[in-house]
């Protein structure tokens, strides 16, 4: 058994912690403010708070958690499709756990389970594929929710289905891409970002260059990360040189995971099964081409066709700020519910709910900051 | 079901109603198994010789799934749960109690492949399996099989463990490694295909009672971090003692299978359960002689000093290996994968 770490890569992580702080440091100098970093990724904000590095760097930089959760960004009207989904006669609702307990307006779908629903817990949507190919008397409804990393392993399910002939297998796809959304916070003038940590995950589906729109067309520093300590401080640092310098640019910090064009059958998976749509975001409002929706050829496989249900508009829960934590207007803790009426056993918004979620990790780790 | 043939069919609901297929369950499967003379009349009530001392009774019911996975099942889950239970109070285990929910439709195969495990660990635990009890329900009502154990054990007048004997300047000893049942039981149920995962399923008082007699006094509190792992159960420490408890990163000993497949799940080892591990507190004097005594012991060869009781008002705090401090909170809510 090894220690946390090798000694080599103790000694390295700490010395770059102590070049992050003084250079963020001398930035701060000179802006007469901490530099304001936003971490795109849930699982960057989980590890920031799990390594206490937010607590390290919170004299140094600004980090503002963004709209890296893929539960987190679900509209409250696309949960409410979710619900009325589930109460449909015959249906068995496929989900992955983390959706199982975000609030809709009309409860959420462990408490449709309660009411008698089907809900069956999938790890992947495959798995989704087998329960409707043992349940051909019932309609399986797979939730399509994630980002560029999932929806590849959904089209894959999809290509499936239809080569089974399926007929009783459907998805609802509440699919998000993460570039538009980082191009409407990166136009968004109350932001005022000073560089984005980019997701080393998504990164690794779409490649180092899609993301130079953000140096090219806004001017803004970005950096794509790992996700252990070093693999961050390393990003960190190359956003702050950056900075510091005045110059844009995306830098691939996790060149070991991340290439320059990406993964090439994700992509085509994607472009087979998928076309992309408008998509209306938690905290982010409507993103046009932001979405996926299933192309034409697989069109008998979308939930939205088959049950065509009438919802109206749902506001976000009262004093929720989930929108605001995941533009990276606040952070977790200054929202009057956080860790009082919100919590993960009573989750008021979806970022308390999910393992990838700000108020989540938040909560998790450092309840009584900020 | 033949009388020493392996058994083949199913469960039934007839198999639970009192009548000929109950009796031939327990006699040709159970009995055949669970040996121990106090059980063997089949009366009402098992009739045990009364013992000096404190008695210690206990309880726990296991809903695992799935019932198999690496390094042990429902059934020596089942036994070594409960027998923990008793040692971690200072008990000597002696008789343990069977209770069996069962769905119809469960191949009498996996039930009979059960009990044997049961039966074995019990054995191996030394302790006498003294009553039982099997009920069946419909399909679709149950998930396969549910047993409830409980557990008679006795505790030698002089043993006194728990919080009020917890003193700022103790440590805090962890008995091996972290996180490798809850892991290893996770990816067995979801076929996560991570390699290298054993649970840690083991009984614990071959361990634990020498360690006593050892070392009377020194050691002031033990408990063993099954649900809600390491974490939630220094957490509890703390506010029950009323210190405050630091416990280091890099001093907590976990296996790289567990660290990296918590890290690919997004989960945290350190709330991960475990069912073959003990905490500690421990007098600071008497520290490196527990260390090197448990060492000595293959369940335990892998213990480590964790951490350390500081005056305070019930609040756990991690160092972590960057020398931040992050504070530790009960276990809120399951640990859900994440999607992405």
């Amino acid at each position: 058994m090894e220690t946390w770490s090798t000694n080599h890569q103790k000694e390295l992580t700490a010395r770059l912690l102590v070049r992050v702080k003084s250079l963020a440091a001398a930035i701060a100098g000179k802006l007469g403010r901490r530099p304001v970093i936003m971490e795109v990724c849930g699982t960057h904000t989980v590890a920031l708070a799990r390594t206490g590095l937010r607590s390290l760097l919170a004299g140094c930089i600004d980090l503002r958690s963004g709209p890296g959760c893929p539960v987190c960004v679900t509209a409250p009207e696309e949960i409410d499709y979710m619900l009325c989904l589930a109460r449909q006669p015959g249906v068995i609702i496929a989900t992955f756990g983390d959706m199982v307990r975000v609030p809709g307006s009309s409860g959420s779908l462990e408490k449709a389970r309660i009411e008698g629903c089907q809900i069956q817990v999938c790890y992947s949507p495959r798995e989704a594929v087998t329960l409707a190919r043992s349940n051909p008397d019932r309609e399986v409804v797979f939730l399509g929710i994630g980002f560029e990393t999932t929806a590849p392993a959904v089209g894959l399910a999809v290509k499936e289905a239809a080569a089974l002939s399926l007929k009783n297998f459907s998805i609802y796809s509440a699919h998000k891409l993460v570039p538009p959304a980082l191009a409407t916070l990166a136009a968004d003038p109350d932001l005022k970002l000073d560089g984005l940590l980019l997701p080393g995950h998504v990164s690794a589906i779409l490649g180092r260059r899609a993301f130079t729109f953000l140096a090219r067309e806004y001017n803004l520093p970005a950096a794509i990360a790992g996700f252990d300590a070093l693999d961050i401080l390393g990003a960190l640092l190359e956003l702050l040189l950056q900075i510091q310098k005045g110059e844009a640019q995306v830098n691939n910090a996790y060149p070991r995971v991340v290439s320059e064009t990406g993964n090439h059958k994700a992509q085509e998976i994607l472009r087979e099964v998928f076309s992309l749509a408008p998509a209306n975001w938690r905290g982010l409002g409507l993103i046009p081409l932001s979405g996926l929706k299933l192309n034409t050829a697989y069109e008998a496989f979308d939930a939205s066709h088959r049950w065509r249900l009438e919802l109206k508009p749902a506001p976000p829960p009262a004093g929720c700020l989930c929108g605001s934590v995941l533009k990276g207007l606040c952070l977790p803790p200054q929202c009057a519910l956080f860790g009082r009426r919100c919590t993960p056993l009573r989750p008021v918004g979806p970022c308390m709910v999910s393992s990838e979620g700000s108020c989540a990790a938040y909560y998790r780790y450092a309840r009584e900051a900020g | 079901m033949t009388d020493c043939g392996s058994i083949t069919g199913t469960v039934s609901l007839a198999h639970g109603d009192g009548g000929e297929l109950t009796h031939r369950l327990i006699s040709d499967l159970f009995l055949r198994y669970f040996r121990d003379e106090a059980l063997q009349p089949l009366n009402d009530a098992a009739l045990l010789p009364a013992q000096c001392g404190l008695l210690a009774l206990t309880t726990d019911s296991f809903v695992v799934k799935p019932l198999f996975f690496p390094g042990g099942n429902i059934g020596t889950l089942a036994v070594n749960g409960t027998v923990n239970d008793l040692a971690v109070s200072g008990a000597r285990p002696l008789y343990l109690t069977v209770g069996l929910i069962l769905e119809e439709g469960l191949p009498l195969p996996v039930l009979e492949e059960v009990i044997a495990a049961l039966a074995a660990a019990a054995s191996e635990a030394g302790v006498a399996i003294v009553a039982g009890d099997t009920k069946v329900v419909e399909r679709g009502h149950g998930d396969q099989i549910y047993i409830n154990t409980t557990g008679l054990g006795l505790v030698a007048g002089n043993i006194d463990l728990g919080c009020h004997r917890v003193r700022p300047g103790d440590v805090i000893i962890c008995s091996g490694a972290v996180g490798d049942h809850g892991l290893a039981v996770l990816a067995a149920r979801e076929n996560f295909g991570l390699e290298g995962l054993k649970s840690d399923c083991a009984a614990l008082h071959t361990l634990i009672l020498p360690l006593l007699e050892n070392f009377p006094g020194a050691v002031k509190w033990l408990r063993d971090p099954t649900r809600g792992g390491l974490a939630t159960t220094i957490k509890e420490l703390a506010l029950s003692a009323q210190v405050d408890i630091i416990l280091s990163e890099e001093a907590i000993p976990v296996h790289d299978s567990v660290r990296g497949g918590a890290e690919i799940l997004g989960l945290d080892y350190l709330y991960l359960a475990n069912e073959g591990k003990f905490c500690a507190v421990v007098d600071r004097v008497a520290a490196e002689d527990v260390l090197a005594f448990l060492r000595r012991h293959p369940l335990s060869c892998e213990a480590a000093l964790v951490g350390e009781i500081k005056e305070g008002s019930g609040r756990a705090f991690l160092r972590t290996a960057l020398g931040a401090t992050r504070e530790l909170y009960l276990l809120s809510g399951q640990q859900l994968p994440r999607i992405c």
